[in-house]
Parts: C-alpha cells; structure tokens; sequence
C-alpha cells in the first residue's frame, strides 16, 4: 500500500536478519530503520524448551518456521500471537483449542506453555526479510538467442571486443549486471555499486541571436536549463514559449526507448550472452 | 455541477435529543437538589454546543468549495474544484507571496519571540502521547496532506504534530506534538473537524481529538493493533456525527474503516474491507478464511460523500500477501482494490466494483474517488470517478457501482492482457506478476498514479490526474509459497526511466483530452504533487522540479510558476478578509500567494 512517489521500497526488516545477511553475504545491505519495535529478546533456554515442544506437537499443522504447515494456519501473523504480551492470549487457545478450527487442546503445564509462547516471539513478523531472499540463479535465459539478440539491437552502439570487453567481470551478482546493462546506474540491493563510463547527457541552447550554447546538462524543467560548459563555467538560461531552443542528448535514450520492445526472454537471453564476458 | 445536499444524517439535534433523554432518565433518580446541578451542568454544555457555531457547524461541511476548506478534499465530492475567482486567468500573472510559515516540530516552551525576534510570541507546544520519548523519528517534518481553513485559522498537521496557523499572516496560534510509540511516519494526509473539535490519526494507531481553540487534547482511543503493524495516516473525515477513520498496514491484516462518535470516541461501527467470518460476502474468492482474514484491503487514504445516499465512497488497498498471492487463492479476492460504497448509518457496503481482481503489484485502488453529476449520451448520470495506480481510468455510476466507462491512461503499463474483461476490468497477466529471473513491469511500484489527489473542473468536464510512466525489474526472492507476508517475496529494481506528467482525462469516454510532460532530466523520477481546479478557469499543481504551476484546464498550457521546492501536498484556496490566497507546502514550509495590491 503506502508508498511515496519516488520513494523506494524498503520496509521494516528486523535487525537480526539484516546482521545474518551481513555475516553470511559479502553484500552491502542498505541501513534500515525498523518502524515497529522489536519485542526484548526472550530466555534462551525457555526458547530451546519452547522449540523442542513445538517440534513435536505443533510442527506438523503450523510447520517448522510456525509460517504454516499442513492445515494450520501461519502463526507468524496470527493477531493472537502479534497481540500477545506474555501467553495470556496464546494459552488459553493451547489449553482449550479450537474445534471449530480443528485445532484441538494441549495438556500442557503453564510452565511449557510460557515456553512455547516464548519460542513463538522469538520470529519477528515483517514483509521484507533479507534473510530469506536466496532464490535460485537468475541466468536462465539462452546465451545464444541473446548473442542473436545483442547483434541485432545493441550492436551499432556496443562491443562485445570494445567497449563491453569483460563486462561481467565488473559484477559480483548477476541480478546487478542485469540491471546495469539494462539501465546504466540502476544498482541493485545488496551488492557494491559499480561505475559504468556512462558519458553525460549533454544540452544545446540555440539563442535568438543564433549563438550555440552546448554543455553537460545540470538541470531542466519547464522554465529553464543550466549546464556546465567545456571550460568549466555555468551557465543558466531562462525558457519561455519555445525560446531558446533546448536539445537534450541522453546517452541512454536507446536504453529508455528499448524498455518498450524487450519481452522478458529477450532479457533474460542477453543477461545469459553478457553473463559470458569474462 | 454536483447537486446541493439536502440531508444530513444525525444531525446535532440528534445529540440534543439524546442529552433530553437522559436528563428525563436523571430526573426520576436525582433527588431534586442534584436535578438542579444536572440542570445547570446540562445548560453549560447546550451553551458550548451554542458556542460551537464559530467552529465548524457539521452542516457546513455540506457546501462546496469555496471560502474556507473544511475537510481533506474541502468538500465532499473530492472534485477539488473551488467556486473562487478572484484569482483567475486574467490576473494569475500578478499572483505573489503574501506569507511564508516554516512549520517546526520541536517542542517549544512558548514565551520567546517568533521569526528572529519579531514574531508574535512562539505558540506554547502541548505534549501528548503514548509513548515514552525514547522513540526518535528520522524523518524530516514534511506536510503532506490538506489542511483546514476555518474561520480564518488553518490547521496544519504532520505526523504527530498538528498546528493552527492564522491564515492571514502564517503566524502559528498553537502546536499540538503526540509522542509516539513508532510506527510508519510515512505522512499525515490531514485533519477533521467537527464544530470546535479537530481529528487526527497518528502513525501508533490513535484517534486524538483536540480542541481547535486551544490545541489541548480532549481524549484519544486506539484505532488498531499496533502489535499487528497498523500506522494510521490518512485523515479522519466527518459525515454527520460521524467520524470515519481508516488505516494502513503492510504486514498481513485486514483493512478496516471505523466509524467514531464526535462527541466521546466511542466506536459507532465497524466496516471490514475483506470477509472476517463464514458466509461473509467474497469470502468465495479466497482461498481460505483465514486468508481473507489476513487479507488487506486497507483504507489509507479519504473517501467522498453523497448525501443523497448516505454513501461514503472509499477505495481499498492492495491485498495481502502483495505479491506471492498463491495462499490467496485464484480467486478475485475481494474487496481488495476495489471502490466500495458504505451507508454511514449503518457501516455495511452497498457496492463496490473491483479495479484490480486478484492483484499482484499493490495496485491499491484507494486514490480518492471524485463525485460528479455528468452526462452519458445525452443522460444525466450521477458519477464516481478514479483514476487507479494500476494505470487503468473508470467512470462509475455512484448509486450502482455500475461500470460506465473504463479505459487505460498510462502508455507504458504493461502487466495485463490488451483487452479488458466484460465488467470494464484489466485482466492479469500473471508473466507479469515477476520472475525469478526478473519480469520487466511497467509502472513501477509508485504506480501510474498515486495519493496525491486528482481534481476534477466542471468547466471543462475533465479530470486531471498526476501521473508517472516507469518501468521497474520484478524478481520474485521467496520461493516458498508460505514465505511471504505483506509487501515480501520480490525485490523490484527501478529502472531510472520515468516521465511525469499532468493528464487530463474525459470522463465520457476515458480518453486522454490532454497531456503535459514535464521537462525533466533524463529519467526524471520524482513525482508531481496533488491538484486544485478552480472556477477562476486555473489548475495548480507541483512539479518534478520544484514549481508550484499554474495551467490552463482547458488545454494545459502554462500560466504561471513559482520555484517554491517540492510541492509536498495538494494545493488548496480560501479566502479571508476579501483576499483569495494560494497555499501550498514545500516540505516544512507553508508558502500562500494572493494578488499583488
């Protein structure tokens, strides 16, 4: 739902999860600010009691990672779980069950449930959790179609012997290669950004009196442009109905206009060819 | 022109009734001394009712846009369309700064000297809260929602600040700051008001009341479970003696709009976006019980009111899981992304029409819904309009539900089949829903439109939209069908690719009547602000670049501009003392203009 025009969609992620990913990956996880607060970390000891017991009695419907199994529900993002304090919602559904559920009654004592309860609130609950983003390999596309490919639409600008020569040896992940050749400086989450020799995009100003004024372009909207000319100087022009006349050149404007014409094969082949030059 | 109401539910007599009826309760139970107290305790709160004509008599609230602006979209069709003309496109060119006002969120103890020493005295700040101050926000003060003109005092607010501003100058009258327990400080779309009381949600899920005279609390109740992930931002709206407040929640939970005495808080009713019981309408379309139950459909941003009917018109969020929908079912799951028609007598829907059927992009289909009184070939048709974040415009009739026009208005949107279904729907194209290896998607997830609020001039019969096309990579990261909850299971990378434009949209036919694109650098990305249509033949909104605008509605040509910085709400008109003033926020400042004199 909420989303911010322009803002990027990085939600809650728990501490923990984002230090496992920083342990376990050689990848810069970008800083995250937890929205909701964490409950304090519970015995774990009581925690270990909780897991064992969980194991056996209630793994089989609510599974292993308690995000559901067969029949029962996720108890991740169960209210009664999210709302629960210290067992006092959680207990009296273990001691009493749900039979209109299915779910039938424990005989546990207060002692086991207090550890079960305190294995449940050892999950933090959040949409975005790096840790478990491991899926398979993005290449699965067929490197030869994508050669066909890169010599039909990429190959009057590009050199898989000049300019792109060892291009996938500037990339630690593939999803980031993909992106980048893509989209120039598109990035990518969790791996270190790489500079491409992107040339700028450079303006023309036409003035009335005829003169030509060209540079790398600072900035444009609908009243004026400003541009840092060859010998370093700025210079900024007023627009108004036409005049001067204003020529954008965007490097990437190929990259831009191709987003219309890709299918998802045809990207996923080139990424498959590029993925090759090392 | 949308028809004058002409009923009011629950009016204060209403209220009054009730105060008779209890004191003829009291009076077989009080000895007659303490009838005599009650008595007088009676006759001082029917003195405060009497007094509470110079706030904001609920009745007011029923007339369109023209002085004062008295709830988030100033009426409560949600045109944003202003009868004022002062300002108008003969003089727009002389139009200046009249007064700037740096909205500030620290508590201030009140007695120094306001703007460097000259100022009137800084307001005193008044402390409330739930939390216990440990709590750091990160981000900056922004104004991103409408704010209130009545009687000459604005009243501003942020999340966990709210203010009253005198419109005549900017100085601030008093700061209300709420310290939080947390929750998503994303922005705070506004305040409601009902006589001399004023409504505001907090990102930790309360209703806060305050007194708009003095800014002191009068009581707050919990709106939802914080422990579940709900933040509240959208702004309370009053209907009557009705306060309807929805919510937020990106977690797994269901959507719900609650309907709250003005008068007490106290919860009138309940209205659930998604089934939460066996034999629920829509529960067919889910998968389970507890799917629906865990299904979203939140209500984040204000709907619009027909008196006619008693229908509050509201769109709904996204469903739940967002993206990896598999425990969702294959059904439509309803009434997520959907527009849904609730009588505000009783909180029970009267109908809806889903924009998104099983979405899988949080295409939320909560943009506030404009009312109109149109013509259809030749008939006139009592409307509801939407522009949807999914890229997709519809035409609704707003008694039915029933789908008049449906066309899509974003040349980039790429996730659905070319073809709409038989009910005027996009129909899913689940290639596109994302891949493992990456599916390229147009919009990205800011959408084709978003909350910045539309607007909709009665001159011209067209509705102007902020709009974005852009494209992003969708990977799907959770493999595991249980994995996923709330907004998880995919990573989606932007591809710096995105035009902005102003879109002006024929409501008869759903086709495009003009578009501006805004000259931006090359990708452009950022957004264009929320909109304001007035009979003085102007259309104001913000662009990517930092310029308040001022076009032509007829044909989108540029009339006037302002680099003020990023405009960060919708921009809104009143008028005080005689003089029509401008005012937009930039992030923490508020900037009014009004004719040069």
């Amino acid at each position: 739902m909420k989303l911010e025009a322009g803002a990027s969609a990085f939600f809650a992620i728990s501490a923990m999860s984002v230090l496992l990913a920083a342990a376990a990956l050689p990848v810069r996880v970008r800083a995250q600010r937890r929205d909701f607060p964490t409950r304090p970390p519970g015995e774990p000891a009581a925690i270990e009691r909780g897991k064992a017991l969980y194991g056996v009695n209630c793994t089989f419907c609510h599974g292993p990672d308690i995000r559901g199994g067969d029949g029962g529900p996720s108890l991740l993002r169960a209210g009664t779980v999210l709302d629960d304090q210290n067992g006092e919602l959680i207990a009296p559904v273990v001691k009493e069950g749900r039979a209109d559920r299915g779910m039938p009654k424990f005989n546990f004592t207060d002692a086991q449930i207090g550890d079960i309860v305190a294995f449940l609130h050892s999950f933090t609950a959040a949409g975005y959790d790096v840790s478990r983003m491991k899926p398979p390999s993005i290449l699965v596309g067929d490197a030869k179609a994508g050669a066909a490919y890169f010599g039909a639409k990429c190959g009057s600008c590009h050199s898989v012997s000049g300019d792109l020569k060892g291009f996938a040896e500037k990339f630690s992940d593939d999803k980031q290669l993909q992106q980048n050749w893509l989209m120039p400086g598109s990035g990518g989450r969790g791996a270190a950004p790489v500079r491409l020799s992107v040339p700028p995009t450079t303006v023309t100003v036409t003035l009335a009196s005829g003169e030509k004024v060209e540079g790398v372009l600072d900035r444009i909207d609908d009243f004026g442009v400003s541009l840092t000319a060859k010998d370093g100087t700025h210079r900024s022009f007023r627009t108004s109905g036409g005049t001067p006349k204003v020529e954008v050149h965007d490097p990437l404007q190929s990259h831009r206009d191709l987003l219309r014409v890709y299918s998802d094969k045809d990207i996923h082949d080139v990424t498959a060819y590029l993925a090759t030059l090392k | 022109m949308m028809s004058l109401p002409i009923w009011l539910p629950s009016s204060r007599g209403t209220v009054a009734n009730r105060e008779s009826t209890n004191a003829r309760k009291h009076e077989r139970l009080l000895s007659v001394s303490w009838f005599r107290v009650f008595v007088f305790s009676w006759c001082i709160a029917g003195g405060l009712l009497f007094a509470a004509a110079d706030g904001l008599d609920p009745s007011k609230l029923l007339k369109p846009l023209a002085d004062e602006w008295t709830s988030y979209s100033g009426d409560y069709t949600g045109r944003r369309y202003s009868s004022l003309t002062q300002i108008n496109q003969s003089n727009v060119k002389t139009l200046t700064l009249a007064w700037v006002h740096k909205m500030t969120g620290a508590p201030s103890a009140g007695g120094g000297r306001g703007r460097g020493g000259f100022g009137p005295p800084a307001a005193q700040t008044i402390i409330g809260g739930e939390g216990d101050g440990t709590v750091v926000v990160g981000d900056a003060l922004s104004v991103k929602g409408s704010i209130l003109q009545v009687n000459g005092v604005l009243y501003v607010s942020a999340p966990d600040h709210a203010w009253a501003v005198d419109a005549r100058d900017g100085h601030e009258l008093w700061h209300y700051f709420w310290k939080t327990k947390g929750g998503t400080h994303i922005g705070n779309r506004g305040l409601g008001m009902w006589n001399n009381y004023l409504y505001m949600e907090t990102p930790d899920d309360y209703l806060i009341s305050l007194d708009a005279r003095t800014g002191k609390e009068r009581w707050h109740k919990e709106i939802a479970s914080f422990a579940q992930q709900y933040f509240s931002t959208t702004a309370p709206v009053v209907v009557g003696n009705h306060v309807l407040v929805g919510t937020g929640n990106d977690l797994d939970a269901p959507g719900f709009l609650t309907s709250f005495d003005p008068e007490t808080g106290a919860v009138q009713w309940k209205y659930y976006a998604v089934p939460m019981n066996p034999g629920d309408p829509g529960l067919e379309t889910w998968k389970s019980l507890d799917a629906s139950r865990h299904g979203g459909g939140q209500m984040w941003l204000p709907g619009s009111y027909d008196p006619e009917t008693h229908l509050y018109i509201v769109g709904t969020g996204n469903p739940t899981p967002a993206y990896t929908s598999q425990s969702r079912g294959e059904g439509e799951n309803l009434f997520t992304c959907s527009i849904v028609a609730i009588n505000v007598d009783t909180g029970k829907m009267a109908w809806y029409y889903q924009t998104s059927p099983h979405d899988t992009h949080d295409w939320d289909s909560a943009q506030t819904p404009v009312l109109i009184d149109g013509e259809i070939n030749g008939n006139p048709r009592k409307l509801v309009l939407t522009a949807s974040r999914n890229g997709y415009y519809f035409t609704l009739d707003r008694t039915t539900g029933e789908r008049v026009v449906s066309s899509k208005f974003s040349d980039t949107v790429n996730w659905a089949e070319p073809e709409l279904n038989k009910r005027g729907q996009p129909v899913r194209n689940p290639a596109k829903d994302y891949h493992i290896a990456g599916a390229l998607v147009s919009s990205a997830n800011g959408g084709a439109t978003n909350w910045p609020p539309p607007a909709f001039s009665p001159d011209t019969g067209l509705l102007y939209v902020p709009t974005a096309e852009s494209y992003a990579m969708y990977y799907l990261t959770e493999t595991d069908p249980r994995g996923a909850m709330g907004l998880g299971g995919k990573e989606e990378i932007g591809l710096n690719a995105t035009g902005t434009f102003m879109t002006a949209i024929d409501y008869k036919t759903g086709k495009i009547a003009w578009k501006h694109k805004y000259r931006t650098a090359g990708g452009g990305g950022r957004g264009a602000s929320g909109l304001l249509t007035t009979a003085g033949k102007l259309l104001f909104g913000g662009d990517p670049s930092g310029n308040l605008v001022a076009f032509d509605p007829a044909n989108g040509s540029i009339l006037w501009h302002s680099a003020i910085g990023q405009v960060s709400n919708a921009p809104q008109t009143y008028m005080v003392d005689g003089r029509q003033y401008v005012l937009a926020a930039a992030g923490d400042t508020l900037y009014a203009f009004a004719l040069y004199q």
